[in-house]
């Protein structure tokens, strides 16, 4: 079945980590080869980002609809089809991977379908449905397993009542009543999805506040904004049990006290968090460290098995597939020799939630910031200042800077409201560049724009905003 | 003030060149590191480019010129900001230093350079004065806020751009790393800007690439470089008379008494060649070639010509030889080759009557004689008081390489040359 067996570089799946990977390194003239077990693009592309945003887009146009009235548009009898829904969100998803198998064959990386798996040094064996397929040889092993979903004991599961981002993603009804256990990013996003076509939302979130990796006043922004739209958020609580009946499920919530309570949902989407796939990868008997469920790689994405990398989701936090498409880059050009090859700065990568309203940011939270010791400046501007946010009917939301008040440092940058997921990249690459203060007020932001919000928000924490 | 854009030196040998091409046009707006045109020597075609940003205003020499000596206008730029009615009464040779625009001369700074004969451990920064740091603004501030020198610290960012990190590790090292090996000395950053007095009370004189160069490297061989000092005084009567009688016998040359002190102090190396050295941050260089760097003051700072070989030169060789060097200093034509290099030097300020003073020492170098003024002094000679035209000398060694009863020594070899003369015509 296949022509060749030995390679430069073998990726060990096709996220985005792995086909980047595997890309960069066929450019760079490196024979490659990726493994894939299930679909070419990975979670990403098939069960994770870009279904979810076909999905989202879906909510806000029906949220625009909804609100037609104001923009001067009579709308009558408007009505949400799940299935078309679900289906345009599966058709962008195989699209995409489509596309990503046109641009692996382009690049002439060979595309291995099954599993892979380590079977001594520079061999990794290939089986399709528990049977052995192959063998191939590579100077390079990379892999880019990914992660999936945490499971919680007691609260296995089963794809009918309680579900995965997986089912959450193919949903065969409208739950009308769901709750939402986790509020990270893909929790938040499920819970903002269904809420908007109309489902009664209740999200639990053991924390003290939801999406709980943002500032803390984002947060609580956040947080407002969700319940204004209707949801119920149970903060510092965990589910303690879920007990499954012929059509619901009933939850039994504890919160901080010890207080309990109950209460009776169609569905229940289950998203407290992620582990890495680090299972049957071959990694027992080898040098590779693996520190809970992840694998500990060095800042090129080394393991400690001479010739094997691991990068994306399997090498831990921050579960990110730009995090991951970078790794794969600078990994393989480190192992191509590369010049002017840098390990990648954590810091200065943005994060996306596309809930309503988004959520971005890149770096530090104030909390941390101050924690780290820093003398902090902080500045902050309001969507109401910005005319193009009310011209958009988008008054909610804030961009909020934090620097350094000695270097002028951007330390991190927190933005909530509408299209924010387009602007971080902004202070994303400010932050790159490692521009000061100074030179975001030099920068020119065109008006009208979302950005010029960006630029006040700098002046702000400076004391110079003239918006507001 | 426009700039006048010179014949560069592509290599120490050339004197002339082709203008091939002109690769800018006039009207053109220029950045730094634009292709301005492309000269042909005997060995090969090469770039000349911009270092200063603004518009081509006038090419004075056509592309496909023959035989363009070195240092010759070829082009005048304007600066940002700047109409062509300042060119006006603009002298395009006048202004001129030779270093001013040439690629080759650029990267020489004036009392600059290693010795030839030394493996210099190359600078992993950016450090060649007058060219562009490319550094984040982070890390200039960060630096600014320490009160470091960016062009003392090496870059691993993007295409070696100082980032923060760098700075951090400057920083966290104890400041400016010095160049090679050598101990960093304890943390003593110079002030990045020195408070200015009120308002009014001056004027601020823009710094040349030439007092950059003279500010970093002499405030690195003070902070860096464990500097003693040694003096003696050398009666000169002898010397004067053999001078006086030299000079009478030929119009073809003029020894001075600093010839003499160069050729002694060249005797004085050779007879103790350990001090004809340098600290190589963990080693010694120890040079096979005597060669003394004579500093001579011109506009604007001062440079360093080099007498290659002194030891086996004569006094008339040598003295032909420093007057056209310090010619050609004085004109700003020095090549690269004649002022770079050089293992010992000498700094004479006798000529304004200062009777002894120390010299900084010229770095990579290991010492340098500081001369002072030959004059009538009251003497003890066979337990009585008579006069002698005495001149005193202060050596400023390294003691990295040269230690005190070393550095003795070598005043004492200096010292007999310069009492006894006819020595040093052996």
């Amino acid at each position: 079945m296949m022509s060749d067996t030995n390679f430069d570089i073998v990726v060990v799946g096709s996220g985005p980590g792995g086909y980047v990977a595997a890309i960069r390194a066929a450019q760079l003239g490196m024979k490659a080869a990726v493994i894939e077990r299930e679909h070419i693009g990975g979670i990403c592309l098939n069960w994770g980002c870009i279904p979810t945003k076909a999905l989202l887009r879906t909510a806000d146009i029906f949220s625009l609809i909804n609100h037609a009235d104001q923009f001067g548009i009579t709308v009558q009898g408007a009505s949400v089809d799940l299935q078309k829904v679900v289906a345009r969100s599966r058709q962008v998803a195989g699209q995409l991977s489509g596309g990503v198998q046109h641009l692996l064959k382009k690049n002439k990386v060979t595309v291995i379908d099954g599993h892979g798996k380590l079977a001594g040094s520079g061999k990794i064996e290939i089986s399709k449905d528990g049977k052995v397929t192959s063998t191939v040889n590579a100077k390079h092993i990379i892999l880019a397993t990914g992660a999936r979903a945490r499971i919680l004991p007691g609260m296995e599961p089963d794809g009918k009542l309680i579900w995965t981002y997986k089912e959450a993603l193919v949903p065969d009804t409208m739950p009308k009543k769901l709750l939402v256990v986790g509020s990270g990013a893909i929790g938040i996003e499920f819970a903002s999805f269904f809420n908007a076509l109309g489902s009664d939302v209740t999200v639990v979130e053991v924390m003290d506040r939801v999406l709980p990796v943002e500032d803390a006043e984002i947060s609580g922004m956040a947080e407002k904004s969700f319940k204004k739209l209707g949801m119920t958020i149970h903060k510092g609580t965990n589910v303690t049990d879920l007990k499954k009946s012929a059509n619901n499920v009933t939850a039994t919530f504890t919160d901080k006290k010890g207080k309990t309570s109950t209460d009776t949902f169609d569905r229940v989407i289950l998203a407290v968090g992620i582990v890495g796939n680090v299972e049957n990868i071959g990694l027992e008997g080898t040098k590779i460290k693996v520190d809970r469920t992840h694998v500990e790689v060095d800042e090129y994405s080394r393991t400690g098995e001479p010739g094997v990398y691991a990068i994306g989701d399997l090498t831990g936090p921050p579960w990110l597939a730009h995090k991951a498409s970078h790794e794969g880059v600078i990994c393989v050009e480190k192992i191509a020799g590369e010049k002017d090859v840098h390990p990648l700065n954590t810091a200065n990568i943005p994060g996306c939630t596309y809930c309503h309203p988004q959520v971005a940011s890149v770096g530090m939270t104030e909390e941390a910031a101050k924690k780290a010791g820093y003398d902090i400046k902080v500045g902050r501007f309001p969507f109401l200042g910005n005319g193009k946010a009310i011209a958009l009917g988008e008054p909610e939301g804030l961009i909020k800077t934090i620097f350094d008040a000695k270097t002028g440092e951007m330390l991190g940058a927190h933005m909530i409201g509408a299209e924010v997921t387009e602007l971080i990249q902004g202070y994303g690459i400010a932050k790159t560049l490692e521009t000061t203060e100074i030179d975001l007020m030099h920068a020119v932001f065109p008006h009208p724009t979302l950005s010029e919000m960006m630029h006040e928000s700098v002046l702000d924490a400076y004391g110079k905003a003239i918006h507001f | 003030m426009p700039i006048t854009i010179t014949m560069p030196a592509l290599s120490p040998t050339m004197t002339e060149g082709t203008l091939a091409n002109w690769q800018a046009k006039e009207g053109d707006s220029i950045s730094s590191g634009d292709v301005l045109a492309e000269i042909e020597t005997d060995k090969a075609t090469m770039e000349v480019e911009a270092i200063d940003e603004g518009t081509l205003a006038k090419i004075l020499i056509e592309g496909g010129t023959e035989n363009v000596a070195v240092n010759t206008p070829i082009a005048v730029m304007l600066e940002d900001g700047e109409d062509a009615s300042a060119l006006d009464g603009f002298d395009v040779g006048g202004g001129a230093a030779p270093a001013a625009s040439a690629p080759a001369a650029e990267e020489a700074a004036p009392i600059a350079s290693a010795p030839t004969a030394a493996p210099t451990p190359a600078p992993a920064a950016p450090t060649v004065s007058g060219t562009r740091i490319f550094s984040s603004p982070l890390a200039r501030r960060i630096a600014a806020n320490a009160g470091l020198d960016l062009a003392s610290i090496p870059g691993t960012g993007p295409r070696g751009r100082i980032v923060k990190a760098d700075v951090e590790k400057a920083i966290a090292s104890g400041g400016a790393s010095a160049p090679a090996a050598v101990a960093t000395p304890a943390a003593a950053p110079t002030p990045a800007a020195v408070t200015p007095p009120a308002a009014g009370d001056y004027m601020e004189i823009p710094l040349t690439s030439m007092r950059k160069t003279i500010a970093r490297r002499l405030s690195e061989a003070k902070q860096t470089i464990p500097h003693f000092y040694l003096t003696v005084e050398c009666e000169l009567d002898n010397l004067l008379a053999m001078r006086k009688e030299l000079n009478g016998r030929s119009d073809s040359y003029k020894i001075s008494v600093n010839d003499f002190i160069i050729r002694a102090s060249a005797l004085a190396l050779k007879q103790l060649p350990e001090a004809n050295a340098s600290w190589g941050g963990d080693k010694i260089l120890q040079y096979k070639d005597i060669d003394i760097s004579v500093a001579v003051a011109i506009e604007g700072g001062l440079i360093t010509p080099v007498v290659r070989n002194a030891d086996q030169k004569g006094l008339a060789g040598i003295s032909n030889e420093m007057k056209e060097l310090a010619g050609k200093a004085k004109d700003g034509k020095l090549m690269p080759e004649e002022y770079q290099g050089g293992c010992f030097s000498i700094s004479n300020l006798g000529m304004f009557g200062i009777k002894e003073f120390s010299a900084v020492i010229n770095p990579p170098q290991a010492a340098i004689l500081a001369v002072g003024a030959g004059e009538p002094r009251p003497v003890v000679k066979d337990g009585a008081l008579g006069m002698a035209t005495v001149m005193s000398v202060t050596l400023s060694c390294d003691h990295r390489v040269i230690d005190g009863a070393m550095g003795a020594i070598l005043l004492k070899h200096f010292k007999g040359y310069i009492q006894e003369p006819l020595t040093m015509m052996l």
